[in-house]
């Protein structure tokens, strides 16, 4: 009884921290703005499917009406194989979003081991690991991404594994910066002379107190990753080209763009709102998270 | 009568370092160290910022690898020896206590961690306990227990590392400037917990501090150090009362006195000259560019240095004039 | 330069009241502060963090963070109310009628610029006619004056080449090369080891000696009151507990506060194993002020009547005074 009792405050009070990262990122307009176009565009792409149907309104040609401005029934218009823009759009984020969610998952858990332990060991292995991740790090992004894929083929997975290897260096840097500053503090050593294994030295005294700028990171490069997919897209890497997606979209659209603008700048603006939201989250975040800032 | 337990001998420590030309040297932080802790006792290391003094109790926790010499805990030379059986019994307080607390863990998680690590108290309702009363024993109160460290001023958070230190039963304790960064008001509560705790435990400390007051008050026993070397040790009434060794005679006339006759009164040696580099210095006395003696000794101090020896029983001085 | 008499009112500071207005509420930093500084004088300020004492000093400079507010008050200036000085007023007042020394020295000095620079720059900002050979001279002269050794050297070196104790020099050589008639110091030596702080001290009552300037010497050290100031305020949560000249204070101290801090402070002169004198309990939360003394929490003596009233202000000898209700018995 006691002891539920005690689970039970317990819970309370983590109840009571977890509300007061919220209210400290609610009271970042910003972060706000950017977290409720976020919201819309990740429940647009979420929810599309109920309301629509893919092969229909995202595939299917309907060649009579190509080319229609936007208008109330064609909210962004139609393209040149009459095929609804806005569906499309909504389609197409199913593919961007989730190849740039998970490369760049893939990017932090391998950027995050490499600069975890090149930061906590320091010395030869940090010099090696540091090297390989310099050497990376001078072929352009963009070149090393289509080097993989064209030698690996277009396939989602490889885009996941080009996208994500050009931002594990950027990772591996933030991570192993951070990781070094906190090694050196006072608590990391107060828990070893207090007997903290390595591995929960590492976990929950270290890396949990580098989350901050690994998660502003992380938004970062998930939009930067958003873009990269469609770059590859664009260029007629990536997704290839019946299947929706903002890149290809776009690369489909520039040949109209004299006449039908909204061809580009729809696909265009998804691309700019998920990326500009994305960074207000980051930026939200690293203010709510950190403990220190309520006073 | 109190036996030995910590024993140093010649301890050296050295850091290499780059100077700007590319040569490479080596700061002796802690240069021929040798030192003995009484059980029971306190030790009291003073000296100034960069003195070693912080890097002689942490390489006698051997967080850091000695250059060379041994040290000796309870009579097992532990110079070498894995740490895992002795860090339970050798703790250390920090200075900072906002900085040694890991702001993400509650301080409930903080004072159960070293519970956790050496396994002790298994049932998690007992080692829930053993932390309410640690927390009693620190004058905390328990249902503080799940808020986190920079909710609290700074001295609940040096009394959250206390308690943190004393949860594995220690034995022997560095307090590495355990009040400098905390409030005048609160300096006097943690040092009377401290020595409360040493007597109901038996506790030894090595207390390091620069402020000399301090440091007579709670030891019973006093080092003074400078530029990594022990220039004098001696009992501490005995080391207040007749300081030898001409640093020890500046330090003490240096510490402003909280009585505005006394302190009008009161005759000051100021300090001249630069002080030597601590990477490679050169033979003599460290304490030779600054020494106001350094005439009468007729330049011995500039090519020797001066061992720590026995002038009169238990105190030691490092200084050729006091010698003679 | 400046030959005034002591008994001549330098700055007048009455009735001041700052507060900072943070997400979580109004923190009274700085609740009616009053005392009179004469040419000459070295007056302390002593206090805890959050005792409200630089938050006192930097507002008398213009320096209050953009979330602070004067609420009340005066603060006379040979006759001209600080407070209600426009920004230009202040570039003018400050460097030049007002220095300013803070506690960390190497945070306040550019990194990137020679000391000679640095120096030279101050004495610029508010001397537009000087000559450059001049400034030159005079920058070579306040080095000495600081205790400076090779100060043609040292005006070539950058700050990071230089030891703390010397930084702080050059701060008071920046704070009073145009010959102010304030200095503010704020913790000054706190940063800095005992030999050098005996030091730095020794300086700063010699050049007060010389220039007749006064100071206002914020510290948390008793010990370094007792030694360079002629007069002390102590406060505690942004109140005045207790003023007057530093003997009366120290010798015939009037508020349970002063007192617990001069007796938990062990001394090097008295061997006792006895346990410290202590004040209990932590310093007061600034957000939720008590309605009555901001000590009673934590006071020995704390009556009934502490908990609810503000405690009035006694007078003692001259210029002595203390709030409390034991005065009032």
């Amino acid at each position: 009884m006691l002891l539920f009792k005690k689970r039970n405050q317990r819970d309370q009070q983590k109840n009571l921290r977890l509300q007061s990262v919220i209210s400290r990122f609610m009271g970042n307009p910003l972060a706000v703005l950017g977290l409720i176009l976020f919201s819309v565009i990740l429940l647009a792409t979420l929810s599309v499917g109920f309301f629509l149907d893919y092969e229909q309104s995202a595939l299917a040609f309907n060649i009579p009406q190509r080319l229609v401005p936007p208008n109330g029934t064609n909210w962004f218009g139609t393209d040149e194989m009459g095929r609804d823009e806005f569906a499309r759009i909504l389609f197409g984020a199913r593919y961007t979003l989730s190849v740039g969610f998970v490369s760049t998952l893939f990017a932090v858990i391998v950027g995050g081991i490499f600069g975890a332990v090149s930061g906590y060991f320091g010395g030869i292995t940090d010099n090696i690991i540091m090297r390989i991740m310099e050497i990376m790090m001078c072929l352009p992004s963009m070149i090393l991404a289509i080097a993989i894929v064209v030698a690996l083929g277009g396939s989602i997975l490889n885009m996941v594994v080009a996208v994500g290897i050009s931002n594990v260096p950027k990772f591996a840097r933030i991570v192993r910066s951070s990781v070094m500053g906190v090694r050196n503090t006072e608590y990391v050593q107060a828990a070893q002379i207090i007997g903290t294994p390595f591995i929960p030295l590492l976990f929950r005294h270290i890396l949990r107190n580098c989350m901050g700028p690994v998660i502003v990171q992380a938004t970062l490069i998930f939009a930067m990753s958003i873009l990269s997919i469609s770059s590859l897209s664009f260029l007629g890497l990536g997704i290839q080209a019946p299947t929706p997606e903002w890149g290809n979209m776009l690369s489909d659209g520039k040949d109209y763009m004299r006449g039908n603008a909204y061809l580009v700048l729809a696909p265009g603006l998804a691309i700019f709102f998920s990326i500009f939201s994305l960074n207000l989250i980051g930026d939200g975040l690293r203010d709510a998270l950190d403990p220190r800032m309520d006073i | 009568m109190s036996e030995t337990i910590v024993e140093v001998k010649d301890l050296c420590q050295f850091f290499p370092v780059r100077s700007s030309i590319g040569k490479k040297g080596y700061i002796h932080a802690v240069d021929h160290v040798s030192l003995k802790l009484m059980s029971g006792e306190t030790f009291g290391l003073v000296g100034e910022s960069g003195c070693g003094k912080s890097t002689l109790g942490r390489t006698i926790l051997r967080l850091y690898r000695p250059t060379s010499g041994k040290i000796f805990y309870n009579g097992n030379d532990i110079t070498n020896a894995n740490m895992k059986t002795y860090r339970r019994k050798m703790q250390m307080i920090f200075q900072d206590p906002s900085a040694s607390l890991n702001p993400r863990m509650t301080i409930g998680q903080i004072i159960e961690e070293p519970l956790k690590n050496y396994h002790l108290f298994s049932e998690p309702m007992k080692r829930k306990e053993r932390v309410f009363e640690l927390l009693n024993q620190v004058g905390l109160n328990k249902d503080q227990i799940d808020r986190y460290p920079h909710e609290f001023s700074g001295g609940q958070q040096q009394r959250v590392g206390i308690a943190r230190t004393l949860a594995v039963e220690p034995e022997f304790i560095v307090c590495d400037e355990p009040i400098s960064a905390l409030d005048v008001s609160i300096q006097s509560q943690i040092i009377n917990m401290l020595e409360e705790m040493q007597e109901k435990r038996n506790l030894t400390y090595l207390f390091i501090a620069h402020d000399i007051s301090v440091v007579r008050h709670i030891s019973h026993y006093i080092g003074v150090m400078f530029l990594g070397q022990i220039v004098e040790m001696a009992k501490s009434n005995e080391l207040v009362k007749n300081p030898l060794h001409p640093y020890t005679q500046i330090l003490m006339s240096s510490v402003p006195i909280p009585d505005p006759d006394l302190a009008k009164n009161k005759k000051r040696i100021i300090l001249d000259g630069e002080l030597p580099s601590p990477i490679d210095p050169s033979p003599g006395c460290r304490f030779v560019t600054r020494c106001p003696y350094v005439k009468e000794c007729n330049g011995r101090c500039k090519e020797e240095t001066p061992e720590l020896r026995e002038i009169t029983s238990g105190h030691f001085v490092a200084c050729f004039k006091c010698q003679e | 330069m400046m030959n005034k008499t002591t008994n001549e009112v330098l700055l007048q500071v009455e009735n001041l009241q700052v507060s900072f207005f943070t997400p979580k509420g109004e923190v009274k930093a700085v609740n009616d502060i009053h005392y009179t500084l004469h040419y000459n004088e070295i007056m302390g300020i002593v206090g805890e963090s959050g005792s409200g004492k630089t938050v006192e000093a930097f507002t008398l400079m213009g320096l209050l963070a953009p979330n602070g507010k004067i609420k009340e008050g005066r603060a006379l200036f040979e006759g001209r109310d600080l407070l209600k000085f426009s920004e230009k007023e202040y570039i003018n007042f400050r460097g030049k009628e007002a220095g300013i020394i803070f506690q960390n020295p190497m945070t306040s000095l550019n990194p990137v610029y020679t000391i000679g620079k640095q120096l030279k720059e101050v004495l610029f900002l508010h001397n537009k006619k000087i000559q450059k050979s001049e400034a030159e001279a005079r920058v070579l002269d306040m080095l000495r004056q600081v205790g400076i050794n090779q100060p043609e050297k040292r005006m070539k070196q950058y700050p990071h080449e230089l030891s703390g104790g010397m930084r702080q020099r050059i701060m008071i050589a920046m704070g009073i090369i145009n010959h102010p008639k304030l200095l503010i110091a704020d913790e000054p030596t706190t940063a800095l080891d005992v030999t050098i702080q005996a030091q730095i001290l020794d300086l700063i009552r010699n050049i007060q000696k010389k220039t007749g300037m006064a100071v206002i010497f914020i510290t948390h050290n008793l010990g370094v009151v007792a030694e360079i100031c002629d007069k002390v305020t102590v406060m505690y949560a942004g109140h005045i507990v207790e003023q007057g000249k530093v003997r009366d204070v120290f010798y015939y101290t009037r508020h349970p506060y002063t007192r617990g801090l001069l007796e938990s402070m062990p001394s090097l002169l008295t061997d006792t194993k006895e346990p410290l004198a202590m004040i209990q309990g932590s310093p007061v939360n600034l957000l939720e002020l008590p309605e009555g003394c901001p000590f009673a929490d934590r006071c020995k003596h704390c009556m009934e009547k502490c908990k609810r009233q503000k405690p009035p202000q006694t007078q003692f000898e001259e210029g002595h005074i203390a709030y409390c209700w034991l005065n009032h018995r």
